[in-house]
């Protein structure tokens, strides 16, 4: 089986996170950057497919050079191999430009069974990655599966809503997107550490995918961010004196607020 | 779920080689380990008075426990690697407890992974690095602690045996080792009468009692008793009588080891008084902005950097195999004298906060106290330095 597992690289949500007043994109140098946590979920599933069978887990990523940080991390923690789509002329993509890039990266990678991505980047949040990629490229796309099986050409996948639970089946090729409590992501031990290094890491351009800078990036871009503002600091919220009764009164807000 | 972050002050934090690729991913990974598997339960860790077996598995499955082990004893990376995981560990929220109690290997199984049979490194030096067993060195005795050559502890050869008696103390995982590389006295008085035996604690007359510290309260510390105890020659380290020179071989990564967790731990408390200033208001004003609260933190902070670039500097000589007693010495108490200025100043900065359990800069300044005694006292240390400096005749 061959799986690819789309990683993004994004700012630490611990660190201070800003957009640069000049194109409004993601200032990503003002912070850390980290492998997004969903991404790791993403890796550990596809691990744990290959450690049950047989599997082929690669990487892929569209992002700038200091992505390769991430995505030494993924593959630390036992990936094959990745394919590292880095051109500046990406830079300012929307999600349906990102999309087309990363589409035609998959098609590089040969016959592919499984994509795998997080539900939700935790910089970007449109969540729409794999249900785009699915439309692109023809297949069925399973999102926000918490539980996932793969067997005999099919994913199955369990969905949890406010309501209940979807049990969603497709058949392969799929893209499935993964949620938070689908599994708890391993480490890298320091022996992955010093055998990521070892691993192939292919770098392309999108010349080498097919597409021209005008249907990516700023301009190929559908939507633009425009403007700004911080969110509003926090208001100072509600005091509650206490004489003797304070439990009691803040039970009682709680139960207003239908928390408890 | 990020307990214990604070801002990373990384002035010179970021000079290879301490940060290349592969150590930033090993950083990583141990403030992973810390933040999530450590830093919750270490309150409860330093109540009980020692770590859980389970945190040794844990960290022998991560890789972290065989660093800077040769690899013919199931070992992988460097010396490097080893002092990045110790600091790593205290900057993202563990302590110098915690190393002591973790990475007591580091004291207890170089002497077998080097001059051991290959039959003492298969029991003994690979399961310990797989987190499987905890081992202890055994030097210091209620008679004698920084003259290493007056022990008295007695190996008695009785056929294919040694029979032991003594007692050990101070003994850092005492309580919960399952071997103790142990300084026997096998021949006559003085350093060549020195050898390392490793004694099993589950050999009938081994008594062990805990000990209540200061400090280091997640590391346990036991007072090892052995009456009559027989042990098999072969588990002798190396040949008999050359205990004391094995012993003296390991005194460098030991104090190199204390040197980078008196700098972390002086780092540490930088980044937590940081944080801690700028949120605390008085008097209508971040502490941060008051000038005398400002320097006092320049000055811790120059001090741990002071600290942290000799330390590493030294450690780069000596791991390069440069000739660096004075040098081990003069970082050791450099770091450890910074150490425990920072830790002072943190905790009063703090206020009535730094005194409580529970607020790390308390803990810090606990632990710190040790880290001028063990490993050589700071006396010593000075001691090393001025007779190589030309003062006698
Ligand atoms: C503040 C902000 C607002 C934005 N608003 C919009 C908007 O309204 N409309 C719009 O079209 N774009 C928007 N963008 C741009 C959008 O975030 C990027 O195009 C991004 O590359 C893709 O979207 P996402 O990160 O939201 O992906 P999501 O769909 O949230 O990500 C889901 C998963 O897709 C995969 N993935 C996402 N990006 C990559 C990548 N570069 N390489 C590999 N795998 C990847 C990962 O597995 C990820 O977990 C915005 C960006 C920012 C910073
Ligand atoms: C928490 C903890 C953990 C420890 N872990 C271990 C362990 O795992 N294994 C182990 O073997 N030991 C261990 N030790 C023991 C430690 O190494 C000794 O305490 C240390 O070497 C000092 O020895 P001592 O306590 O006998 O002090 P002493 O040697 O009695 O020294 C007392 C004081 O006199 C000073 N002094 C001694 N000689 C001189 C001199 N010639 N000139 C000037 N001043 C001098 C010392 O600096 C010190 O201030 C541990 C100790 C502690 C507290």
């Amino acid at each position: 089986m061959n799986i690819v597992v789309l990683i993004k690289q994004v700012p630490d949500t611990w660190s201070e996170r800003k957009l640069s007043d000049g194109d409004k994109t993601l200032d990503r140098a003002s912070s850390d950057a980290v492998l997004d946590e969903i991404n790791e979920r993403a890796v550990e599933e596809a691990l744990k497919i290959k450690e049950a069978g047989d599997a082929e887990v690669t990487i892929l990523t569209a992002g700038p050079d200091r992505a390769t940080d991430a995505i030494r991390k993924a593959l630390s923690m036992g990936a094959d191999k990745a394919v590292h789509v880095n051109d500046e002329a990406i830079h300012g993509s929307d999600a349906i430009a990102t999309a087309k890039v990363l589409a035609k990266a998959i098609g590089t990678v040969g016959d592919v069974d499984l994509v795998l991505a997080g539900n939700e980047a935790t910089d970007g949040r449109s969540g729409a990655m794999a249900g785009m990629l699915g439309e692109l490229l023809g297949w069925p796309s399973l999102t926000h599966a918490n539980e996932l099986t793969v067997e005999n050409g099919t994913a199955k996948a369990k969905r949890e809503t406010d309501e209940g639970t979807s049990d969603l089946e497709a058949s392969l090729p799929a893209v499935v997107s993964v949620g938070e409590k689908i599994n708890e992501p391993r480490y890298p031990s320091f022996k992955g550490i010093m055998a990521a290094k070892k691993k192939p890491v292919t770098t392309l351009g999108i010349a080498d995918l097919g597409l021209d800078a005008s249907e990516v990036g700023l301009a190929g871009s559908l939507v633009q961010v425009d403007s700004f503002a911080p969110r509003p600091p926090k208001s100072g919220g509600q005091k509650v004196e206490d004489e003797g009764d304070g439990g009691a009164k803040i039970a009682e807000y709680l139960v207003g607020q239908k928390l408890i | 779920m990020r307990a214990g972050r604070v801002r990373r002050v990384t002035a010179t934090l970021q000079t290879r080689p301490w940060d290349t690729e592969e150590r930033r991913e090993l950083r990583a990974l141990v403030r992973r380990f810390t933040e999530r598997e450590v830093v919750p339960s270490l309150p409860e860790w330093e109540d009980a008075g020692a770590l859980p077996r389970e945190l040794h598995r844990r960290a022998g499955e991560l890789g972290l426990l065989a660093l800077g082990f040769p690899e013919a004893a199931g070992g992988e990376g460097g010396h490097l690697d080893s002092a990045t995981v110790t600091e790593e560990l205290i900057l993202a929220g563990g302590s110098s407890g915690l190393v002591a109690g973790l990475f007591t290997h580091g004291i207890a199984a170089p002497h077998i992974a080097l001059h051991g049979s290959p039959e003492l490194v298969d029991r003994f030096v690979r399961p310990t690095l797989r987190g499987e067993l905890i081992g202890s060195l055994g030097i210091t005795e209620p008679g004698t602690g920084s003259d290493v050559a007056a022990i008295t502890t007695r190996a008695v050869r009785d056929g294919d045996d040694y029979v032991v008696t003594g007692a050990k103390t101070f003994i850092t995982s005492g309580t919960r080792a399952d071997f103790v590389t142990t300084a026997v006295r096998t021949g006559g008085p003085g350093h060549r009468g020195v050898s390392l035996l490793v004694i099993e604690t589950d050999r009938p007359g081994v008594h062990r009692t805990a000990l209540r510290k200061m400090g280091w309260h997640c590391s346990d510390t036991a007072t090892i008793s052995l009456d009559e105890v027989r042990v098999p020659a072969s588990n002798l380290v190396g040949p008999e009588g050359s205990g004391f020179r094995q012993i003296m071989e390991r005194f460098g990564s030991e104090r190199l080891s204390l040197a980078v967790q008196a700098s972390a731990t002086a780092q540490r408390c930088v980044e937590l008084t940081i944080a801690w200033a700028r949120q605390r208001e008085t008097f209508g004003a971040p502490l941060a902005t008051r000038q005398v609260v400002r320097h006092r933190i320049a000055q811790m902070a120059r001090r741990a950097t002071v600290a942290r670039t000799y330390v590493r500097d030294v450690f780069l000589r000596w791991e390069a195999g440069g000739e660096v007693v004075t040098e081990l010495a003069m970082a050791k108490n450099q770091a450890v004298e910074a150490c425990d200025w920072v830790v002072d100043q943190a905790v009063q900065l703090h206020g009535g906060a730094g005194y409580l359990h529970g607020v790390e800069v308390e803990r810090h300044y606990r632990d710190a106290r040790i880290l001028g005694i063990g490993g050589g006292t700071n006396e010593i240390m000075d001691e090393v330095i001025a007779s190589r400096l030309g003062l006698d005749g």
